[in-house]
């Protein structure tokens, strides 16, 4: 009766820590594999010569001045929505609904501008934009952490609901204050008058956003690595009963992150509509709440890495545009290679935490 | 009314189909503890794959056969979505990575690949044809009972359909019953509620969770490919079927993981997303259909509210919903 004993190939072995730079140099290599994957892709489906793969790809990203400016713009956008959204997925509350917190702070922005246009001067309908905007995604933000807070509802398809219902709400809008009737949209908003245009600083129609998204970003830091209440955030995430255990109100901490978060959403909203489109749609956040998800999740929701994979996302994003506008393709394109990428990260993130260990000859193990 | 109810149950199922095929397969992920998020991808995917078989079918040149033209899409609908379950799997099970995010990544990449091929499969393939519309394909796939029509309001209200909607409740209630009164769905369910457990009695986990998540996927992909080849008519449009993967998705938690009870649960879920074209707004206020359009987001988020109220102990999700397994980690 002897039974033969099978060792496995490999087994699994949880790694202790790895230091910084082993973990951010598996990460390159993902990052430099799952690009060359994305060249063979686009070679696949386009036919053009790899190497040009890539020389597209940045003259579409930073081709001309215009083209990095609109880069860096899009990149502060992405990375505003994916700070508001990280405290909350530091205390594993998986907010998902980043689009519609977004959206309703964008629809609030635009309804001063067009309700409040003619009857105060510009300086308090920008006031009022901005109070009422940031209000609105933190209540869009307090709605579903409430629920989550008192009874424990599934906070990601709450959130998610949020988004659709926001959606509509866009879509209401856009009817009732359609100009012209029947055409199915808002259009510019105060053309001539330009109030409630968010003012442009330095003369620049870019750098406002991108200076918003640098003070959030350093203030994100701050809040979550040093202070008090990003301590508490911290607890909750790692363990509930822990955070209760040591007096941390868990409720209120999920409500007051929850606002926090949906009041920076509400903050990209207004920037979006009074400061870059001038003009409220249902895709004006064009699902970069759920790309935000992704990067926060990738930099391990810390605010400053979250620069780096904002710019990759975006990076990926603008290219593959210009590969499909010069190819005449569809700008779904650049899903496809976003999807490739964070495939890779995703998949890598193991190679960091874990390692294999593989069998050892027979022979060898006997010799020691 | 029975007028309204004649024209409006058949709409309303027709319309529930997809959500069920969806809901259906991501109940069986979630026994097994995956929370797949990529669902709504994995629809898309499944989508795009079945018309791009049936794309190349219809324009090889070939007499259609009946039989090959039904055929060809599923399995290639079915090898589409297994593919992405596959890995989906990868991911989570074999390597442990995040569910929520993955999930994510797989809506990414599943709705951009849809509208992708969806968009370009015409130019890639330098064919003449100005767009997608297989209706050939189509004809066969819409097919209903030839009695239904003879049998009147009865006739129209229960055999009107084509196979794949009686398919999709055929799939629904075998998946009740080997959920509830079989081995296989007993180890399942174990495997969900807590896998160390069922390792330590000798259940496969990494086999089970496989197995489900990939089994719903293509579960799931068929509710694209009903979508396209039925409700759509063969016609391709981008980002046409817009929202119902998440709505499948949430329909799991409307139904408390049952998938007898998804049948009528999607049905009623399908009449919602389709009552605001019944509601009478006149035509100086069309705005308010944008309103009746947010019906089945608000009682999705009612019903979800009021089911973590009542939180009765029968109705909680597969207890290690969304964590991965590491055997060597307490």
């Amino acid at each position: 009766m002897h039974e033969k004993h099978r060792e496995p190939l490999f087994h699994i072995v949880k790694r202790d820590g790895l230091p910084w730079y082993r973990s951010l140099m598996i990460r390159f290599v993902a990052i430099l594999i799952a690009l060359v994957f994305c060249g063979i892709i686009t070679t696949i489906t386009t036919g053009i010569n790899p190497l040009e793969v890539y020389g597209t790809m940045i003259t579409g990203a930073f081709g001309t001045s215009r083209k990095i400016w609109i880069t860096l713009q899009n990149i502060s956008i992405l990375l505003l929505i994916s700070l508001a959204l990280t405290p909350a997925f530091r205390m594993r509350f998986w907010n998902i609904g980043g689009e519609g917190q977004v959206l309703i702070g964008g629809l609030t922005a635009a309804a001063c501008m067009i309700c409040l246009g003619n009857k105060l001067p510009n300086a308090l309908v920008i006031l009022c934009m901005i109070i009422t905007s940031i209000a609105a995604g933190a209540v869009w933000g307090f709605i579903p952490a409430f629920f989550k807070a008192k009874w424990n509802t599934n906070e990601t398809l709450s959130t998610l609901m949020m988004n659709y219902i926001a959606t509509q709400l866009v879509a209401f809008y856009t009817v009732v204050w359609e100009v012209p009737k029947g055409s199915g949209k808002i259009g510019i908003i105060n053309q001539d008058s330009n109030i409630g245009w968010l003012p442009q600083v330095f003369g620049s129609k870019y750098l406002l956003s991108i200076i918003v998204a640098v003070v959030i970003t350093i203030f994100m830091w701050i809040y979550l690595y040093y202070s008090k209440q990003g301590y508490e955030i911290s607890v909750v995430g790692e363990s509930e009963k822990t955070a209760r255990y040591v007096g941390i109100k868990v409720e209120k901490v999920i409500i007051r992150t929850m606002l926090l978060s949906g009041a920076i959403c509400g903050l990209v909203g207004l920037l979006l509509v009074g400061f870059i489109n001038h003009t409220v749609t249902t895709t004006i956040a064009g699902g970069q709440g759920f790309t935000a998800v992704l990067v926060s999740w990738m930099s391990k929701f810390n605010p400053l890495s979250m620069i780096f994979s904002s710019s990759l996302i975006i990076f990926m994003n603008r290219g593959a545009g210009e590969i499909s506008t010069n190819f005449g393709l569809n700008q779904s394109f650049a899903d496809i290679l976003t999807g490739i990428i964070l495939f890779f990260i995703i998949g890598c993130e193991f190679f960091i935490s874990y390692k294999l260990s593989f069998r050892k000859k027979k022979g060898k193990e006997e010799e020691a | 009314m029975f007028g309204f109810l004649m024209n409006f149950i058949p709409r309303a199922v027709v319309q529930g189909i997809p959500l069920l095929y969806g809901s259906t397969g991501e109940i069986i992920t979630q026994k097994s503890g995956n929370l797949n998020l990529g669902i709504p991808g994995v629809m898309y995917v499944g989508a795009i794959s079945g018309v791009i078989g049936a794309f190349f079918y219809e324009n090889s040149g070939a007499a259609i056969n009946p039989f090959l033209a039904v055929l060809i899409p599923l399995l290639c609908c079915l090898i589409g979505s297994l593919l992405m379950g596959l890995l989906y799997c990868f991911l989570t099970v074999s390597l442990r990575a995040n569910q929520n995010v993955t999930g994510l990544a797989l809506t990414t990449f599943g709705v951009g690949f849809g509208n992708f091929f969806g968009g370009s499969l015409i130019k890639l393939v330098n064919s003449d044809v100005p767009s997608i519309a297989l209706s050939t394909t189509s004809s066969y796939f819409s097919k209903s009972l030839p009695f239904a029509s003879k049998l009147g309001g009865f006739g129209k209200i229960f055999f009107s359909y084509s196979f794949l909607a009686y398919l999709a409740i055929i799939i629904a209630f075998v998946a009740s019953y080997v959920l509830n009164r079989t081995r296989a769905g007993l180890h399942l369910r174990a495997v969900g509620e807590n896998p160390n457990t069922a390792d330590a009695a000798g259940i496969n986990v990494t086999k089970y969770k496989y197995v489900a998540t990939c089994v719903g996927c293509m579960i799931a992909g068929l509710g694209g490919l009903y979508y396209v080849m039925d409700y759509a008519c063969g016609v391709w449009s981008n980002d046409a079927f817009g929202d119902r993967g998440w709505l499948a998705i949430a329909l799991v938690i409307f139904t408390i993981w049952r998938p007898n009870l998804s049948v009528l649960a999607s049905f009623l879920f399908g009449g919602l997303y389709i009552l605001y074209l019944y509601i009478p707004t006149g035509m100086d206020h069309m705005e308010y259909q944008e309103i009746y359009k947010m019906i089945p987001y608000v009682v999705t988020l009612v019903v979800l509210v009021i089911t973590s109220m009542r939180s009765k102990r029968e109705n909680q999700p597969p207890a290690s919903l969304g964590l991965p397994y590491f055997r060597e980690e307490r």
